[in-house]
């Protein structure tokens, strides 16, 4: 996939950049507005930003590992976050992991070798009222989950 | 009884800039450049008792006074919206509900503490709060109550909303800033605090989005009223998450100092199913765990610290009699290994051992010994760390062997016999398969 910067993002990434009081600042909010755009952080991609933010790549590798919500390869077109913290616990959360990695024939952590589906047993959303809970794609938060409810996001 | 910030609390409704001026909003904002000066609005906060919400109850108005304003150097704002405490989830409530009442207790926090720019730091995971956020601070620019001369006063304030990306650490104040600056989110050494070295080298104030929704309400009806609605020092209410396995989980706001029994049984509906109590975290995951026997404390920061715990940021986890308590420490330990930023070997290596002691222990390998070789790690890990994520796993690590003994010796024996005799010790995500006794509660 071509992840070259059209003058569109430049000029997007130009106006987060001016925003804040040094370059390097708003990298988590460059990473994530080129991951939105591309899916994922190539090696190239963190290069560019190296050099688009003026500090070398290896600090730019450093943010890609530390943060969970950066991601270096290509994910599922949908994306299952199962969270499995206290609260989703003490509510069968890992029975619902469980059911979604037979379900998917996939561990969590890993994508379907068709490239349809990632799953993810993830550490609190701040979702606790609903649990259990997972979130699905990016954006959007599913309560009182159920093996039922799985799957209806998994179609297969 | 009355409500403050959860007035605005209406299922699937937004507060947006109208609704929100129709009801009183952005009037203490308006009002407050000409009503004091940074000094007098100090004092009038540190009267209210308003203590940090986040977590570590520092009083709101005592941190202000400690940030320099001769030091030549902008002073920053950071709200910290990054919540991550296992059990909470009332910042994003306000944030969804009435983000303009966030924005109005930024803009006198600002004028408090002579700052011109403040940065919202929302935990990345919040996408549709964050869009919330993002399109009230729209309305609000539009208006004229944000960037230059608002509400024609004189006074500059820029606001920059951040999204975090993933990481429990940047919850912690110098975490969070370091997180700002563009580098991974490792916790500073302090001293210096960040109220005078902080964001880019400044003094920077940093506050939680709760303790910051006050403000309004305590400019509008005075800092006595806020301070008699809650405990001695704790003034005012806070919004409590409640989870796990209660009726009605949720946020309630309660007045500073509420029994817990009350929350749980007056409030959250009691325990699911008629079932009975046996065990409630009081303050966020990395609270000492509490008996059935210990819900009559006040839930004030003064008073759960008396009792070997902490109020921290109010998330309140219910445990029913059906839980297993070495599961559940075993989960708390996990996410401890898996937020650990690192750093400090106490903590990087401590909180790893004691997840898989644990892991080992529900795979039916466990041995009379881990209980006391877990309380000897325990033993180093508060207190020798730069920052405080070690100390918040000691809580548990202790507290829940100590309490609950007799349940983590009998554990052991039975998982061990269990896989010895019948094999039936298979395991999904470290924990018996269900069916088996011990699976009882997971």
């Amino acid at each position: 996939m071509n992840h070259a910067w059209t003058p569109e993002i430049k000029n997007e990434l130009d106006a987060i950049v001016a925003k804040y009081e040094t370059k390097r600042a708003p990298i988590l909010e460059i990473l994530r507005t080129l991951q939105e755009r591309f899916g994922y952080i190539t090696k190239e991609t963190e290069a560019a930003v190296g050099k688009y933010l003026e500090i070398p790549a290896i600090n730019v590798r450093e943010v890609m590992t530390f943060y969970t919500l950066f991601y270096a390869k290509p994910r599922g077109k949908k994306c299952l976050r199962v969270c499995r913290t206290l609260t989703c616990a003490l509510l069968g959360a890992a029975d619902l992991v469980e059911h979604a990695e037979q379900k998917l024939g996939i561990k969590a952590g890993e994508t379907t070798p068709d490239g349809e589906y990632s799953l993810y047993a993830v550490e609190c959303l701040g979702a606790c009222e609903i649990a259990p809970m997972m979130q699905v794609d990016d954006d959007e938060y599913v309560g009182a989950v159920t093996k039922e409810k799985i799957d209806q996001v998994i179609k297969r | 009884m009355e409500k403050l910030i959860s007035r605005y609390f209406r299922p699937g409704h937004t507060y947006w800039m109208a609704d929100y001026e129709r009801d009183e909003g952005y009037e203490q904002a308006r009002a407050v450049f000409d009503k004091y000066d940074a000094k007098s609005l100090i004092d009038e906060v540190k009267k209210a008792n308003l203590r940090g919400l986040g977590g570590a109850g520092f009083p709101a108005g005592v941190k202000w006074s400690f940030v320099p304003q001769d030091t030549g150097k902008p002073v920053y704002l950071v709200v910290n919206a990054d919540e991550g405490e296992p059990g909470t989830f009332k910042d994003k409530y306000i944030i969804r509900h009435v983000p303009h009442l966030l924005l109005e207790g930024i803009i006198i926090a600002a004028y408090a503490n002579n700052v011109h720019k403040a940065y919202i730091y929302i935990r990345g995971e919040y996408v549709q709060p964050y869009l919330i956020l993002k399109k009230a601070l729209e309305e609000a620019y539009a208006k004229g109550y944000l960037g230059r001369n608002i509400f024609g006063k004189g006074y500059d304030l820029e606001v920059v909303i951040h999204r975090g990306a993933g990481a429990y650490i940047c919850g912690e104040e110098t975490g969070l800033l370091e997180s700002l600056e563009g580098k991974q989110g490792k916790p500073r050494l302090k001293p210096p605090f960040p109220a005078v070295v902080g964001l880019f080298g400044c003094p920077t104030v940093i506050n939680n989005v709760e303790t910051l929704s006050y403000l309004p309400f305590i400019l509008r009806r005075g800092a006595e009223w806020f301070a008699d609605l809650g405990s001695e020092k704790n003034g005012g209410m806070r919004l409590f998450s409640v989870s796990g396995h209660v009726e009605k989980p949720g946020v309630y706001e309660l007045p500073m100092g509420v029994p817990l029994s009350e929350i749980i049984y007056t409030h959250a509906g009691g325990i699911r199913g008629g079932r009975e109590l046996k065990a409630v975290v009081p303050g966020g995951l990395s609270a000492a765990i509490l008996r059935a026997d210990e819900i009559g404390v006040g839930m004030d920061f003064d008073q759960l610290r008396a009792l070997g715990t902490m109020a921290g940021s109010a998330g309140v986890i219910v445990m029913d009699n059906t839980t297993c308590m070495v599961t559940a420490l075993m989960v708390t330990m996990r996410f401890y290994a898996h937020e650990s930023c690192g750093q400090c070997s106490p903590c990087r290596e401590g909180t790893g051992w004691v997840y898989r002691i644990l892991k080992r222990i529900c795979e039916g390998h466990g041995r009379a010994a881990d209980i006391d070789n877990m309380a000897d790690i325990c033993s180093f890990m508060g207190g020798t760390t730069i920052c405080a994520l070690a100390d918040g796993a000691a809580m548990p690590l202790r507290s829940y062997p100590q309490k609950f003994r007799p349940e983590f010796e009998a554990f052991i024996e039975k998982r061990r016999t269990e896989i010895e005799t019948d094999g039936s010790g298979e395991l999904s995500h470290g924990l018996p398969k269900r069916g088996t006794q011990a699976r009882a509660i997971l």
